[in-house]
């Protein structure tokens, strides 16, 4: 595919000459031109099309990109364990170690002996779901022991006295007694260990995590990281890290490959990649995120987001030419769209980019775009809602680059007041069915939201942020607690009061995006259907009026009206996304609750998502309740952010004041965890840890609830005093004991 | 891995529904297709299932034209032929065409007194296609008097081409008749079976709670006893006056009060998932009432998959009527269906002199094999939304 | 693994009741009482009839008692005395009737059982790990055969051939020469040759069906990420399907217990007319074409027991296999 190839070295020439162990930063591993690709009834997939990437010996490597790239099959092509009907097809995977000359491992039989001895040997591998990749039939400790046996040759007492080593080593308490449980007992977080020990227990000369921290709670994301650079340092292993989100690459990488379809787009240190971005899709997927810059920066406006317009095509649909010129600001119509790009170097140490733009003739390229490449990341002009390439924007104009961070919430009366609300769900255990436990999701909640504002709802999975949110829109029956709501004409009513048919006029006004752009679109119906539903079942408007409404909803989100007798099966996951909100809007609702409704989306169609959100609401003047676990969006879309932890609102302020300086512990340990797409803050930050483990929620310990995982725990009255939710501030609540002795840091 | 090629941009490609279709002229066709065209596209893809469904709607076809089909009635017999052999349809006459088959010769046994037949090369018996025969009624409706096939004179020597039971009955007559019943039982049974199981599994996972408690005790309690001899008893205790219709909907009913369960397990199951999808939840906030959340947004969901299950239970009810039927406890004289054809087959020595007897057995085979291709490229297409 | 067994058993009681009343109430079903059946058979027979032994009856069984009365008595006399009844088409106690019979069915089913696991296990590891191959196609299509043919038609066709090509039926479970001689070396032989054509007959379909679950199990099993994660360490391939995805593909041999039991014992009035076996089956036929209902009753309340117990044991033994269904009801 490349002319000049980026690795001249051939690893042949090596062979004879080193077969000692690679000194630190020598490569360890050598990927070339791998191609693997899948052979389906509806034709060839190339999964992975012509990628590079060298490893050297005690460093990290990151691959990078969007969902469809390839990624993690670059990563299982390394030890052969691409599934039927995918196959390598073509390049090489060069390996040595410190008995071991360069090896092909593409050539060696996939169910062969000598793969089979690098395998949990030579290079240890993690995978992205901790639960699924223990088998439930054998303990822990038995997979565990069986990494030992095989390569080590232990007998059973040797390997489980060492595996239980190995578990301690890797944070796990009282490992004796895990070592005999099954991964069905263990959190996610704890299987994610187990398979860390599994991995490093032949002490691997390279870790391939695919993803390892993509299924935890940003707690315990922070932990398995940190956990990852420990073991890191103390073994002097390489590691090859597969991951989507750029914070984590920012937390952990030494080397940064950027990939796009099967390929490699951009490969560089963290700091380059970072720091100076050259191909457009690295600066493109750099500013979709929320960075939190504003909080850090101390200004107090929102920064609009900058989307890369389309999605990633299927890579069967692969574009010729450059894959990334369908979706690049500064393509070069008759280059990028035919010729494959080159590789373009930045230094001698291996910054590279396949990008045509720093090979065009000067002149050919100020032709088609004022900008130059080297330009700061925000030359890339902010697109909201292009769906197709050929398709104009619809009305939104991009003209409030900013919005300004006060909202109307002076207007004194909350559009809801939730007072002392909770939400228990029985548990039915045990050998009678009548001992019955009750797990409180929502324990006594009190939550305002004003008129026009956007109130951010965080926490951990497991908090009761998603029931509290759906016992607002009246989806579960809430076991006690009042939800007033005000309406048009200024009276308060109670929802929780209100019958099946008296809140059919509420269910207009309160409205829901759900998180799940695919369960949550019915397929069997049109999006006419699917929009239209609240219409017709509310009767607010029927035949050619109804689809006028569709139409011009279906429009407003950046869809094309004639879509409307379209199936949901024909559109992306950022397109039903789109879908969602349009059914929430088209009964022109007041208060919207989005429930993690961008949790699902990649972060190029995130951003889309987030400024069709931010656009709609200064249009259709909403009131956004914003349910998220991720604290980044929250920042870049709340005005106020409300913290759950088990059923509790442990802490409530506004967003800067909040993110800047917490007064909850929770708050500030979930804020240390969260990895910011910032590697000159990686040394900088100090990092709050705390165990990961959340409490048996049927069972909630005394006191404090938060106690026993708080780093400031003090021995009086956090054990046995259950804290109030209490002014702690102007405009600023929390529910802990010691709030004002405490100095608690936010986001640097 | 999966994950990461499904999860990616374009649901109309990734999903395959676009395959093998050229992607500009039909992605318009793919995007406003609804579900029926769908899980037609990808039932299409199983051959042996299209053909399965082929065979399954001819025999449904036998069975509605049954009368004109069968060259003789169900009842019409000709004792002097019993057992006669199955004679063979020649289609040229002396270099011309023209159907015939040949006609029989007796020969009795001096001491056994049993009669053997043989094919009598010399006799020849015109045959002709829509011929005049006896009267019957098409659909209960329409009578007349053509049948596809039999013997030009009405009143001459009779046809067996699939050879005559002890009574002298043309075996492929019988077996034409008997179509209509057994198919028959195969599907008013499933129905009954169906909205039996589809109310109670359909309260059961839309209540939940104590109700969906019971309906499942109840369900696991019809599942976990042995079918058969329930199925015997309760046939045995119908009173034996009763008329032949009579014991036709006894059976059906007794073979659905059994066979609901499975079906009502399965509707459960499909209400219990269906009912945690967003879409659902969608529906209630949308402020939909409760029955058209049912019956609107839940119950499309899974009906390409009740289809499917239903078409799956029909060759078990078959089955076990025909097996009801072979030990005699099920349908009986006058009724005929392929398991009170085989009732005559039970006998050892008619094995021996009449292996033809066995015939209808082949009839269920096909009948049940097809039905069990069909019904499982259903099951198989009935999601075109699973990636 | 204590919690988790108790907790089936319990579950098992309720079932058992309402069998025992479905029973009970099959017996009822014809109209008139058991005694004036026996009755009018006597009359029929011109036997002179005794009063008192009719008193007798009638103060044994609660005759014309409430239905639950009579219920009462009937099932504490099975329950405590063995005391099924009386059969008065046989004019025996329908225990003697039915023990040797019972053993017979009940050794028929676990040697049917046997012989579908032998003959599934291999077919369907085959078939899973060889997807596509014309093996698989092969077995696949023998399978749906095997789910549609009835299985008096196998045995229908079994004694076609034995009479047509090697002159004698197979039918029966001893050849007419050994019928009432001693054991020994000749008649065992005898017996086993006659045993495997019933065994095959009443396996087929069950076979058919579980080489299709075990297929499709292991399949689904063998795509889980705890294979590939396994593979990532470096467990040798054979190794790794045995230890992994066939572990838990072997979940459907214990759990179809129950219904395999329940289907043979269903198939086994029909079979066993045709192959002329004495089990419990053709008795249960006579017994209802008779309208001996103590008989009847009886019978299909000691088949319902037999499928009961049968998925007991395979929840037992489903229970020791997995640890999630240990786990799941053992707390």
């Amino acid at each position: 595919m490349q002319p000049t190839h980026p690795y001249p070295a051939a690893p042949q020439t090596s062979v004879a000459a080193e077969p000692g162990p690679p000194a630190p930063g020598e490569p360890l591993l050598r990927i070339e031109d791998l191609r693997t690709h899948f052979f389906t009834d509806e034709g060839v997939v190339k999964a992975v099309d012509g990628m590079d990437l060298t490893v050297p010996s005690g460093k990290t490597v990151c691959v990078v990109g969007e969902s469809g790239c390839g990624k993690s099959i670059t990563a299982r092509s390394i030890l052969q364990l691409v599934d039927q009907p995918g196959r390598i097809v073509g390049g090489a995977v060069y390996w040595r170690s410190g008995t071991r000359p360069w090896t092909d491992l593409a050539t060696l039989d996939a169910t062969g002996e000598e793969i089979r001895q690098i395998r949990g040997d030579e290079i240890g591998m993690v995978f992205q779901e901790p639960m699924a990749s223990l088998s439930p039939m054998y303990t822990v400790g038995a997979q565990l022991s069986e990494t030992l046996r095989l390569h080590r040759g232990l007998n059973k007492a040797e390997a489980r006295e060492k595996g239980i080593e190995l578990l301690r080593r890797v944070g796990i308490p009282r490992p004796e007694r895990r070592f005999d449980s099954y991964s069905f007992q263990l959190s996610g977080g704890m299987c994610q260990r187990v398979m860390i020990a599994i991995a490093l227990s032949c002490d691997p000369a390279l870790l391939i995590a695919d993803e390892p921290t993509t299924a935890l709670d940003v707690t315990t994301q922070a932990r398995i990281i940190d956990l990852l650079k420990n073991l890191q340092e103390q073994n002097g292993m390489a590691m090859v890290f597969i991951t989507h989100d750029l914070g984590v690459v920012a937390e952990i990488a030494d080397e940064v490959t950027v990939m796009y379809l099967g390929t490699v787009a951009e490969h560089g240190t963290v700091d380059e990649i970072f720091g100076n971005p050259k191909h457009p899709y690295t600066r493109a997927l750099l500013s979709s995120i929320p960075t939190m810059r504003g909080v850090r920066s101390g200004g107090s406006a929102r920064q609009r987001l900058t989307a890369i317009r389309g999605m990633v095509p299927h890579p069967q649909n692969r574009p010729t030419g450059c894959p990334f010129h369908t979706r690049c600001e500064l393509a070069i119509p008759g280059t990028c769209d035919t010729e494959a790009p080159p590789v373009a170097r930045f230094d001698s140490a291996g910054h590279l980019a396949y990008c045509h733009l720093f090979t065009e003739p000067a002149e050919r390229r100020e032709l088609h775009t004022q900008a130059t490449p080297s330009a700061p990341v925000s030359v890339i002009e902010p697109e909201v809602a292009v769906i197709e390439p050929d398709h104009e924007p619809e009305q939104h104009e991009p003209d409030h680059e900013t919005h300004p961070r006060t909202p109307a919430r002076s207007q004194g009366q909350p559009l809801l007041d939730v007072q002392d609300l909770t939400m228990h769900f029985p548990l039915r255990t045990g050998l009678s069915r009548r001992a019955r436990t009750v797990v409180r999701a929502v324990d006594g909640v009190d939550l305002t939201i004003h008129p026009g504002e956007t109130l951010g709802l965080v926490g951990e999975s497991g908090c009761g942020k998603t029931t509290l949110g759906r016992c607002i829109a009246r989806l579960l029956e809430p076991t006690s607690g009042h939800i007033y709501y005000r309406t048009d004409d200024g009276d308060q009513v109670d929802l929780t009061r209100l019958r099946r048919r008296e809140l059919h006029a509420y269910r207009q006004q309160i409205r829901v995006i759900f998180q799940d752009p695919y369960s949550s679109l019915n397929p069997r119906m049109t999006l006419g259907q699917i929009i239209g539903e609240p219409l017709r079942v509310n009767r607010l408007a029927r035949g050619s009026e109804l689809e006028d409404r569709v139409a011009d909803m279906l429009s407003r989100v950046g869809l094309r009206p004639e879509y409307i007798r379209r199936y949901p099966h024909a559109f992306s996951g950022g397109e039903r996304q789109r879908i969602n909100i349009a059914r929430a809007l088209v009964t022109n609702p007041r208060l919207v609750i989005a429930d993690e409704a961008v949790s699902a989306l990649d972060v190029s169609v995130r951003a889309q998502i987030l400024n069709l959100l931010v656009d709609l609401q200064a249009e259709l003047d909403l009131t956004y309740l914003f349910v998220s676990h991720d604290l980044s969006v929250v920042e870049h879309i709340s005005d106020r952010v409300t913290v759950m932890y088990l059923g509790n609102v442990v802490e409530s302020a506004d967003t800067s004041d909040l993110y800047r300086q917490p007064h909850h512990p929770y708050t500030e340990a979930l804020m240390s965890a969260v990895p910011l797409p910032d590697p000159g803050l990686r040394t900088a930050r100090h990092r709050t840890q705390i165990p990961d483990d959340l409490p048996d929620p049927t069972n909630p310990p005394p006191g404090c609830p938060f106690h026993p995982r708080c780093p400031h725990v003090r021995p009086d009255r956090c054990r046995a005093e259950i804290p109030e939710l209490r002014r702690t501030g102007d405009q600023r609540l929390a529910a802990c004991h010691h709030s004002e002795s405490l100095t608690l840091t936010g986001v640097s | 891995m999966a994950r990461e090629i499904a999860g990616s941009a374009d649901p109309a490609d990734d999903s395959g529904l676009t395959s093998g279709r050229d992607p500009a002229g039909d992605e318009q066709e793919v995007s406003v297709a609804p579900q029926w065209k769908l899980v037609w596209w990808s039932f299409k893809r199983h051959r042996m299932a299209l053909v399965g469904g082929i065979i399954t709607i001819f025999i449904y076809l036998v069975a509605l034209f049954a009368g004109f089909l069968a060259p003789y009635s169900n009842d019409s017999f000709d004792s002097e032929y019993a057992y006669a052999p199955p004679q063979r349809l020649h289609v040229v006459d002396d270099g011309e065409w023209g159907l015939h088959v040949h006609g029989y010769r007796a020969e009795q046994d001096p001491e056994t007194l049993e009669l053997s037949w043989e094919i009598d090369e010399s006799q020849k018996i015109p045959v002709g296609l829509f011929v005049r025969g006896e009267e019957y009624e098409l659909f209960g409706l329409i009578t007349w008097d053509r049948h596809l096939i039999g013997p030009k004179d009405y009143d001459g020597p009779p046809m067996y081409l699939l050879g005559a039971d002890e009574l002298g009955h043309d075996m492929l007559s019988r077996i034409i008749h008997g179509t209509a019943v057994s198919m028959s039982i195969g599907l008013v049974g499933v129905i009954l079976s169906f909205l039996l199981g589809v109310v109670l599994g359909g309260i059961s996972g839309y209540f939940g709670g104590w109700v969906d408690n019971l309906i499942q005790r109840i369900t696991e309690f019809v599942i976990s006893i042995p079918t058969i001899p329930l199925w015997m008893g309760l046939m045995a205790a119908i009173p034996s006056h009763w008329g032949p219709l009579q014991r036709y909907f006894a059976l059906t009913v007794i073979l659905s009060l059994i066979s609901w369960a499975g079906l009502g397990r399965e509707v459960r199951g499909k209400f219990y998932a269906v009912r945690d999808e967003e879409f659902v939840m969608a529906a209630t906030v949308d402020g939909a009432s409760q029955p058209r959340i049912i019956f609107r947004h839940m119950l499309p969901s899974f009906t390409s998959h009740i289809i499917a299950n239903m078409s799956l239970a029909i060759p078990a009810m078959i089955l076990a009527e025909t097996a009801l039927s072979f030990i005699g406890i099920g349908l009986q004289e006058p009724t005929v269906s392929w398991g009170v054809l085989l009732e005559e087959a039970q006998s050892i020595r008619v094995l021996e002199s009449a292996p033809w007897m066995m015939l209808p057995g082949v009839a269920v085979i096909v009948a049940v094999l097809s039905l069990n291709f069909f019904g499982d490229g259903l099951r198989d297409a009935a999601d075109p939304y699973k990636s | 693994m204590l919690g988790y067994m108790t907790r089936r058993v319990l579950i098992m009681v309720p079932t058992l009741f309402v069998i025992s009343i479905i029973s009970f109430a099959i017996i009822q079903l014809p109209p008139g009482d058991y005694l004036t059946t026996m009755v009018a058979e006597m009359e029929a027979q011109g036997n002179e009839i005794d009063e008192a032994q009719l008193d007798a009856l009638r103060e044994r069984y609660g005759l014309g008692e409430s239905f639950f009365t009579q219920y009462y008595r009937w099932i504490t006399n099975v329950v405590f005395h063995l005391d099924f009844g009386h059969s008065f088409d046989w004019n025996r106690p329908v225990s003697g009737l039915v023990g040797d019979r019972l053993a017979l069915t009940v050794g028929l089913s676990i040697a049917t059982i046997l012989f579908i696991w032998i003959v599934a296990f291999p077919i369907g590891v085959y078939s899973a790990m060889r997807q596509h191959s014309v093996g698989d196609y092969a077995f696949t299509m023998v399978g749906f055969i095997g789910l549609a043919v009835p299985n008096f038609m196998i045995a229908l066709v079994l004694m076609w051939i034995g009479l047509r090509y090697f002159g004698q039926s197979p039918g029966g479970i001893v050849s007419p020469e050994y019928a009432d001689a001693a054991w020994n070396l000749g008649k065992v032989l005898d017996v086993l040759g006659h045993l495997w054509v019933p065994i095959v007959v009443w396996g087929t379909a069950g076979t058919a069906g579980l080489i299709r679950i075990l297929r499709n199990n292991l399949l689904d099993e063998l795509r889980k990420p705890y294979v590939v994660a396994a593979r990532a360490r470096g467990v040798p391939e054979t190794r790794l399907t045995v230890k992994y995805p066939l572990r838990v593909a072997l979940n459907p041999f214990f759990s179809t217990i129950g219904w395999i039991l329940a289907s043979l014992i269903g198939a086994d009035a029909i079979v066993s007319r045709v192959l002329n076996l004495d089990t419990t089956g053709p008795l249960l036929l006579r017994a209802l074409m008779a309208q001996d209902m103590y008989l009847a009753g009886s019978l299909i309340l000691i088949s319902a027991v037999l499928v009961v117990l049968g998925t007991l044991l395979s929840d037992l033994l489903l229970g020791w296999l997995d640890p999630r269904v240990r786990f799941r009801y053992g707390r």
